[in-house]
């Protein structure tokens, strides 16, 4: 151990676990004066090719409200067979599996090294994914073309066994009956009514008395496979499906001049819901929804079908002039807990030039762990490799996803924990180690995450309950357990249990917009959250080596090309002169090949983000005076603007149309105000 | 032979059957029946208290009451409201074996008619050579119905009400004198059967077969009668206390000697007559009030300013000038309307005017359209309507100069000036939304439940439509039909197709939500049949199999209907719905049915619910379908109760039909069902459309009988009409009539052709208007009439008593009788029963009308049955009326297999049939083949190719087709009824004495009925005394 700065990379990359502080304060009050929480990001599933799992149960603290997992924090009398857990000090015997322990025959759990482990558990039947389609046929014929050919292709990404669905929506919303052969059959609902869970699953034919079974146990697989003639094994059924999808068609409702298609998004995701409930609850299931525009009818409808009603904009909603939007986030946000409670989860793939109603649909994948993913056009590779990417694999060839995780925090007495921020419900678990004070989704030790990626982070903020006048003796180290069970891609259960002691955190855009970025803010690591926050903007020149550069309009220079990596946004910006070399062609000519090897350098380092970044950037390569030089300009630091273009006397940088305050100007305010007397 | 006398005497006491019924009904019935049509007249015969009734009926007949007739009047009362309390007469029984004499008379007969009534003949001719039109005339005992003299009748009442009654009635026997001598004369006319001993105690229920003794004529002893009618009173009624009438009738059927039914009118005479007459010749529509040829009559039209009567007919064709006189003759003024009839081919389809984007030229105050009686005037430039008589300019675009005549010089360009019948292009103004109509759809219901797939229903189906679907039909002059089919199967859930022609199959798209229906798509729902036929041909392969398994028996109804309304709504165009239901729909959705056929409440003031639909989601459904053009067709395969009422409510109200196949056997009813499907796909149709009917100042439509929906009281609304709709139209006086100028009609029918068009389809029809009333029974119109009496019946006993139904009948009918008999006959006998000739055959439809299923109260009917023929009949033209009424009964026996003449129909008779004959028997809905027993094996052989009767077994549904020449002439006359009739029917054949033949027989309408009512003979006595009552 090095230093500080390593110490802390070392635990994140091992444990996925960040603090704020990594000294705690040792009682409330001065917990209080940090201002800062006690908090930390939290990485469930952080991406451990060195962690191999091991294949038996963890052995639990014996105290009914503990429960605590053996980790290497526990003192172990060797002897006696005896641990003391180090959260409630219970002393338990070991299982009799464990009697051959010794000071040198000891279980991975107990080695310093394993502060993170993995189980694997062997109860109930393995369950099999379920993805289910569910399909927007309101689209241009050619992104329609583009979604189907990308669909077709999923389902070669798909493990075999797993299952599919496909439900398509327009003016109505068709249920697809997979299993059948001859006539292709499709269940049918009025896209404008609201129908309850049970209606659905009457409607659907899946009331049999087996499915209605105990809630909270999945499903024996093979018997939900014959009942359900919706969800059918990929490998049964993907010639069917692939003919099926090639022939969808255009929603044939007409649409008359001057309205928006009628689209019962609502509906379509009211029946998925029900669907999943009623035939695999608390089984992993992928709802995959693709929309290309907003909800038009029906419950959750976003805006009517006039076109001369625009969707709601910032203004609207600021002067409640948004008339469904109440209503519509809190009939989602119904269907978002519900799937939530059943385990199954939510993307959202919204491709179209305007809103689609993500600011109303957003909790459906962020209390379900789902994707949103946001785009112009279902033919654009934004959409495309994002989508493909949704499928990647990890080393082992497994998906990158897993579902059903109920991650559970334990404290030592010392602290408190309250609450969570992410793409997580409460599952109102009241154990002693949780606070009264409650930020983000508090008042519980356990949440549902209903879908992981190994990127999937979560904040996790704690109360230092100690009491100033009986401080923790010397060397008192206060620990947290981060128990996350899960249903792996491979259709295992497991338990990840990650135990750590220590003596953070964390525009104008269209509320669809804003609603997005924070679905992805609330779920990125520290590194990627900050790019959000701050990007980062490279300098490309005949000057030296690139180098990063002050996100400043002063950065903007006609000899150099800049990279910006704002998270989302991946812009290539060719200054003046560069620009007008590349556009003479100099790039071409041999005696020029520097030129091109600059031109070519950021483009590389480009692709590498794009590589690996989920959702995939949107990538633009534009130049000075190009239109979508936008991007640059409003993220810049204006220093310079029309304003006071010629009061710094210099002629380096673009100048920003814009009446915003420079940094400038901020920190001479924030000065300011640190050193007058009121503050 | 049109003047015909007719006399007869039967005894009176035989009118039991109808006496009982309207005994009863006199005596106990409410006092004021509900049944409107007939205002308040009949309320004045029916009402019980003899007063009220002596006070309505003297006024209006103007008679002087005889000095008795006080003391008779109680008497009725009494006899009505007390009849329990005679016991049955032991002690008449001797006289009933000796009935009295009947005396019967006819031109035509041998024996000299007794000079009085040779008077009475002549008189009735000599009146008849005047008004061009003979009477008919029956004389009837006097003693025979109940108009004792007055020395007699004062004796009655004491007598009446003391069991000892029957030695105290016998002495009212004072006759008139001409009692003796038409015992005298009928001598010779005694019956076979006659005379047999009576039996005592009234037999039970079979007993109700037996001919009730009719007229024991030729046997002296008169004296008896008055024993007779003693017994009569007291025998049912006692023993079977709420018995229907008619049954008691039969027990207490007495052995007499039977009158010749030939002395009575025949309705076959009547319909030969008129063949003989006016078959094969042109009736020409020029003249205003003519009365044309009867329905049965084969006749050619020449529209020259009337519609023809295939489009429409009236009760009469001369009306009368003032409501008073209406009201005093009681009979109906109506017309029946088939405004889709089809034409033979020898007759001009209608013309199609058009007049441009401007639309038809229309009255501007009445909005009638332009017809030939529209009178133009001021050198052409202005015109006068016929109807309203407002002053019209006349159109620049329509201006023509008038001839010498005032005539239009292009008079005989133009169909509607000088036509009764045509059509115009209708404008955009006339369509829904300012739209063209889009071309209509049929859409193909099956109902896929267990029960339809296990009998192959389905698959017959499948199977059929391939081919039926190429003869949709077209517009005159188009290769294919425009018509749009779709299809939907559907059991608890519906199941949609989509056979758009691009897909290589077609595609199911179920819909479960049938508490909300919708359709689930529209593009590929309907579909061109030619293009889409390869996709329908793969569906209509896979249907049958796809269900095949299924355990699924509950269906639903009335999402099925309302899909179609929706589709149609979504597709905005109008059509038909082709429904194939197997059962009851008792799966949970709107419209749910549960069984509620209550065989108690028959016969009770109840009954009448089980005639009422259910009220709610059919109620709207019907609304919704007509405001949305779609008519409903029901095709039922029940093995059970289905609550007709309520599932037939949709399809009576547009327009649509019922068939009905009751525990359906592909063998035997399959091509049955074939056939009426293949009918009713190809019937000429017009859809969403709207019918109003405008008439001179005078007079006006006031209520409408049919397939139809009425929002307001002028709109006739119906969602299709087809070749076999008749909508009945009464009307009623607003004002007085004028001779001069006559009453005129115009039907305008609004609506879309197959083809898509929109049209208004005219009718035009003067009548002429007299303040004689024998100018209106003259130019009577029986078939009509009947037509109009049996919806107007039928659609009464949805509100009141059945008892009360037909008593209002008889009133009726005796009321119209007497007031011609007081107004119209010369002076005659009260014993003479007057019928004005062209009503001469009336009470023998009346009669069979009040024995049908829905007019009779009987356990014994299934209770579907009596709705559905009560909605069948509601939708009915006067051909189909009439044949219902009276039915075809064929002898084949004896045909000329070498003739082409059609073989003479014999009376609906038992006594027709002989042991050796057989008989091929029609009515438009049912079909039988009956074989006598003794029939010889040669025919037998030559129609069934077996040695003999004895051989023929199960359910023979067609006959074989043999190469003889016998067998070739039957089945071209069954064929050829086939073909003609609006319905399918089913070839039942029956042997005589085997129990099937219990279904044929109640098709013998002049007999007694089966489930109660009177024989022809027993009810005409009957509506003779009431008549006499009436006239007294």
């Amino acid at each position: 151990m090095t230093t500080y700065q390593e110490f802390i990379q070392q635990n994140e990359d091992r444990d996925g676990v960040r603090f704020s502080w990594n000294l705690w304060p040792s009682s409330r009050l001065e917990a209080t004066r940090l201002v800062v929480p006690v908090s930390c990001l939290f990485t469930p599933l952080k991406e451990r090719p060195n962690l191999p799992p091991v294949q038996y149960e963890p052995v639990l603290c014996s105290r009914a409200n503990c429960k605590a997992v053996l980790n290497p924090l526990c003192q172990v009398d060797f002897r006696a067979k005896i641990w003391a857990c180090n959260f409630c000090f219970q002393r338990n015997p070991f299982p009799p599996s464990y009697a051959g322990i010794s000071d040198v025959n000891q279980p991975a759990e107990l080695m310093p090294q394993f502060s993170t482990i993995e189980y694997i558990v062997q109860r109930g039947p393995a369950a099999p994914l379920i993805f289910l389609y569910v399909v927007d046929t309101c689209l241009e014929e050619e992104d329609l073309q583009a979604l189907k050919e990308s669909l077709q292709m999923s389902l070669s990404l798909l493990p075999p066994n797993a299952l599919v669905g496909l439900i398509t929506f327009g003016r109505m919303v068709q249920v697809h009956e997979l299993s059948c052969e001859g006539i292709a059959k499709s269940y049918v609902f009025r896209g404008t009514k609201d129908l309850t869970a049970k209606q659905i699953q009457e409607m659907l034919g899946l009331t049999k008395p087996a499915v209605t079974g105990q809630q909270g146990r999945p499903l024996a697989p093979q018997d939900a496979a014959a009942t359900c003639k919706f969800l059918q094994p990929v490998h049964r059924v993907d010639m069917n499906l692939t003919d099926l999808l090639g022939e969808l068609q255009r929603d044939p409702w007409p649409v008359p001049q001057g309205k928006r298609p009628l689209r019962s998004t609502g509906v379509a995701l009211s029946v998925a819901v029900g669907l999943l409930e009623g035939t695999f609850p608390n089984t992993g299931a992928r709802v995959m929804l693709f929309i290309g525009g907003p909800p038009t009818q029906g419950p959750g409808m976003v805006v009517g079908d006039e076109l001369k009603t625009p969707i709601r904009s910032w203004h609207d909603i600021q002067k409640d002039n948004a008339r469904h939007l109440k209503k519509a986030t809190k009939y989602y946000e119904a269907l978002a807990n519900r799937s939530a409670t059943n385990g199954h989860s939510i993307d959202i793939y919204a491709c179209a030039l305007d809103q689609t109603g993500l600011l109303e649909m957003k909790c459906l994948s962020n209390l379900t762990g789902g994707h949103i993913v946001m785009g112009d056009s279902f033919n654009t590779s934004l959409f495309k490799q994002t989508f493909q990417r949704v499928f990647s694999k990890d080393y082992n060839g497994d998906f990158r996803m897993a579902f059903g995780g109920v991650l559970e925090v334990k404290t030592s007495r010392e602290l408190k924990v309250s609450g969570a921020i992410g793409p997580c419900v409460s599952l109102n678990s009241k154990s002693p180690c949780v606070s009264e004070n409650e930020l983000g989704i508090g008042g519980t030790s356990q949440w549902k995450v209903c879908g992981l990626n190994p990127s999937t982070t979560l904040g996790i903020y704690f109360e230092v309950v100690n009491q100033h006048n009986a401080p923790v003796p010397q060397g008192g180290r206060g620990a947290v357990q981060f128990v996350t069970q899960y249903q792996h891609s491979n259709t295992q259960r497991r338990i990840r249990v990650t135990t750590i002691a220590r003596n953070l955190c964390p525009s104008i855009h269209s509320p669809d917009e804003s609603s997005y970025y924070r679905h992805h803010f609330v779920r990125q690591d520290l590194t990627q959250s900050l790019i959000m926050i701050q990007p980062i903007l490279y300098s490309y020149s005949f000057h030296g080596p690139p180098e990063p550069v002050l996100l400043d309009s002063s950065s903007i220079l006609p000899d150099r090309i800049l990279l910006m990596d704002t998270f989302f946004q991946l812009v290539i910006y060719h200054g003046e002169t560069i620009a007008q070399w590349r556009k003479a062609g100099y790039q071409e000519m041999a005696e020029y090949e520097n030129f091109k090897q600059l031109l070519q350098a950021p483009l590389d380092d480009a692709q590498e983000i794009l590589q690996t970044r989920f959702p995939m950037p949107r990538y633009i390569d534009t130049e000075h005076g190009g239109s979508q030089a936008r991007f640059l300009l409003s993220k810049v630091n204006p220093s310079q603007t029309h304003n006071n273009l010629y009061a710094w006397g210099q002629e380096t940088g673009a100048p920003i149309l814009t009446d915003d305050v420079s940094l400038q100007v901020f920190m001479d305010h924030l000065k300011k105000l640190a050193v007058s007397s009121s503050a | 032979m049109s003047q015909q006398g007719y006399v007869a005497a039967p005894p009176y006491s035989q009118a039991q059957p109808g006496m009982g019924a309207y005994q009863g009904g006199f005596g106990s019935g409410p006092t004021q029946p509900l049944y409107g049509h007939y205002g308040g007249p009949p309320q004045a015969f029916s009402a019980p208290p003899a007063g009220m009734m002596k006070s309505s009926v003297a006024p209006a007949a103007s008679m002087p009451l005889p000095a008795g007739s006080s003391q008779y009047n109680p008497n009725v009362q009494q006899n009505g409201s007390h009849p329990q309390s005679y016991p049955a007469p032991p002690a008449v029984s001797a006289p009933y074996g000796q009935p009295p004499h009947s005396l019967y008379n006819s031109m035509a007969s041998p024996g000299p008619p007794p000079t009085q009534q040779l008077t009475n003949q002549m008189s009735s001719m000599n009146l008849g050579s005047h008004g061009k039109f003979s009477m008919c005339s029956f004389y009837f005992l006097v003693q025979g119905l109940q108009s004792p003299p007055p020395p007699a009748s004062s004796v009655m009442p004491p007598g009446l009400q003391s069991p000892h009654m029957s030695p105290l009635m016998s002495p009212p026997q004072s006759p008139p004198e001409s009692m003796p001598m038409a015992s005298q004369s009928m001598a010779g006319t005694s019956m076979a059967g006659m005379g047999r001993p009576f039996p005592g105690p009234p037999p039970p229920g079979p007993g109700g077969f037996q001919q009730p003794g009719l007229g024991s004529a030729g046997q002296p002893g008169y004296p008896q009668q008055a024993g007779q009618f003693g017994g009569y009173m007291a025998g049912p009624q006692q023993n079977m206390p709420g018995a229907f009438p008619g049954a008691q009738s039969a027990m207490a059927g007495p052995p007499q000697k039977k009158l010749d039914p030939d002395s009575i009118p025949s309705i076959t005479h009547v319909i030969e007559d008129d063949q003989v007459k006016q078959g094969g010749q042109v009736f020409t529509t020029n003249i205003r009030g003519q009365v044309p040829p009867l329905v049965t009559t084969d006749f050619t039209v020449t529209d020259q300013g009337n519609a023809s009567p295939r489009f429409i007919r009236c009760t009469t064709y001369s009306l009368p000038c003032t409501a008073d006189l209406a009201k005093q003759c009681q009979v109906p003024l109506a017309a029946i309307i088939k405004p889709f009839a089809s034409l033979p081919k020898n007759e001009t389809p209608l013309y199609v005017v058009n007049h441009g984007d401007t639309g038809p030229v229309r009255c501007n105050r009445c909005k009638a359209y332009m017809c030939p009686y529209m009178q133009f005037i001021d050198g052409g430039r202005r015109y006068q309507c016929g109807f309203c008589n407002c002053v019209n300019e006349v159109p620049v675009f329509y201006f023509q100069h008038l001839d010498h005549m005032g005539r239009r010089v292009d008079f005989y360009e133009r169909p509607e000036l000088s036509l009764g019948s045509y059509e115009f292009v209708a404008t955009l103004d006339y369509c829904k939304n300012n739209k063209p109509p889009n071309p209509p759809a049929y859409i193909f219901m099956i109902d896929v439940s267990y029960n339809n797939i296990k009998s192959g229903l389905v698959k017959l189906i499948c199977d059929e439509l391939k081919t039926l679907l190429e003869k949709l039909p077209r517009e005159e002059g188009m290769e294919t039909s425009a018509i749009k089919v779709g299809f939907v199967t559907y059991n608890k859930v519906l199941h949609f197709y989509n056979v758009k022609s691009a897909l290589a199959q077609p595609q199911m798209m179920v819909v479960s939500d049938t508490a909300e229906m919708f359709v689930p798509l529209l593009d590929g729902f309907l579909v061109n049949y030619q293009d889409s036929r390869a996709v329908i041909y793969n569906l209509l392969d896979q249907i049958p199999d796809m269900f095949a398994d299924t355990a699924e028996s509950e269906t639903v109804f009335a999402p099925v209907i309302q899909a179609g309304v929706e589709a149609f709504k979504a597709a905005e165009c109008s059509g038909k719905l082709f429904i194939f239901q197997s059962s009851m729909p008792t799966a949970e959705a709107p419209g749910k049915l549960k069984n509620r056929d209550d065989k108690k409440l028959v016969n009770t003031d109840k009954e009448k619910t089980l005639f009422q639909p259910q009220k709610g989601v059919y109620e709207q459904l019907s609304k919704d379908c007509v405001a949305s053009g779609c008519c409903v067709d029901l095709f039922l395969f029940p093995s059970q109760y289905t609550d007709i009422a309520t599932m037939a409510d949709v399809p009576s109200h547009t327009g649509g039909s019922v068939y009905k196949y009751s525990n359906f056997q592909i063998e035997t009813d399959g091509e049955h069902f074939l056939r009426d499907l293949r009918k009713d796909v190809q019937k000429s149709i017009g859809f969403d459309a709207i019918m109003r009917v405008r008439t001179s100042t005078g007079f006006r439509a006031t209520d409408f009988f049919g397939g139809i929906y009425m929002n307001n009281t002028t709109d006739v609304e119906m969602a299709a009409v087809d070749c076999d709709n008749g909508v009945t139209v009464e009307f009623k006086h607003d004002d007085t009539l004028s001779e001069e100028t006559g009453a005129l009609m115009q039907c305008a029918l609004l609506y879309t052709t197959i083809g898509g068009q929109r049209r208004l389809r005219i009718h035009n029809l003067s009548l002429n208007c007299s303040s004689q009333l024998s100018e209106l029974y003259k130019s009577c119109e029986t078939d009509s009439l009947i037509n109009f009496f049996a919806k107007s019946a039928y659609r009464a006993i949805l509100n009141q008593p059945l008892k009360n139904v037909r008593e209002i009948l008889v009133n009726q009918t005796a009321h119209m009788l007497a007031c011609y008999r007081k107004n119209c006959a010369s002076p005659s006998a009260a014993s003479q029963l007057i019928l004005p000739d062209a009503m001469k055959v009336f009470p023998v439809y009346m009669n069979s009308l009040m024995k049908t299923a829905p007019l009779v109260g009987s356990t014994e009917l299934s209770t579907d049955d009596r709705a559905h023929q009560r909605l069948s009949v509601m939708a009915m033209g006067v051909e189909d009326t009439q044949l219902l009424l009276y039915p075809r009964l064929i002898p084949l026996h004896n045909i000329d297999v070498n003739s082409e003449k059609p073989a003479t129909p014999v009376r609906c008779s038992e006594e027709r049939l002989t042991d050796s004959g057989i008989f091929l028997l029609e009515n438009g809905q049912s079909m039988f083949l009956w074989l006598g027993q003794a029939s010889s094996p040669d025919l037998i052989q030559s129609l069934f190719n077996l040695p003999s009767l004895a051989h023929l077994q199960g359910h023979m549904c067609a006959l074989p087709e043999l190469d003889n020449p016998l067998s070739r002439k039957v089945r071209s006359i069954i064929s050829g009824l086939l073909e003609k009739r609006s319905n399918s029917m089913k070839l039942q054949i029956v042997r005589q004495k085997d129990k099937p033949e219990m279904l044929f027989r109640q098709f013998l309408v002049e007999d007694k009925g089966l489930h109660g009512g009177a024989s022809y003979m027993d009810f005409l006595c009957y509506v003779h005394r009431e008549i006499r009552q009436l006239l007294t």
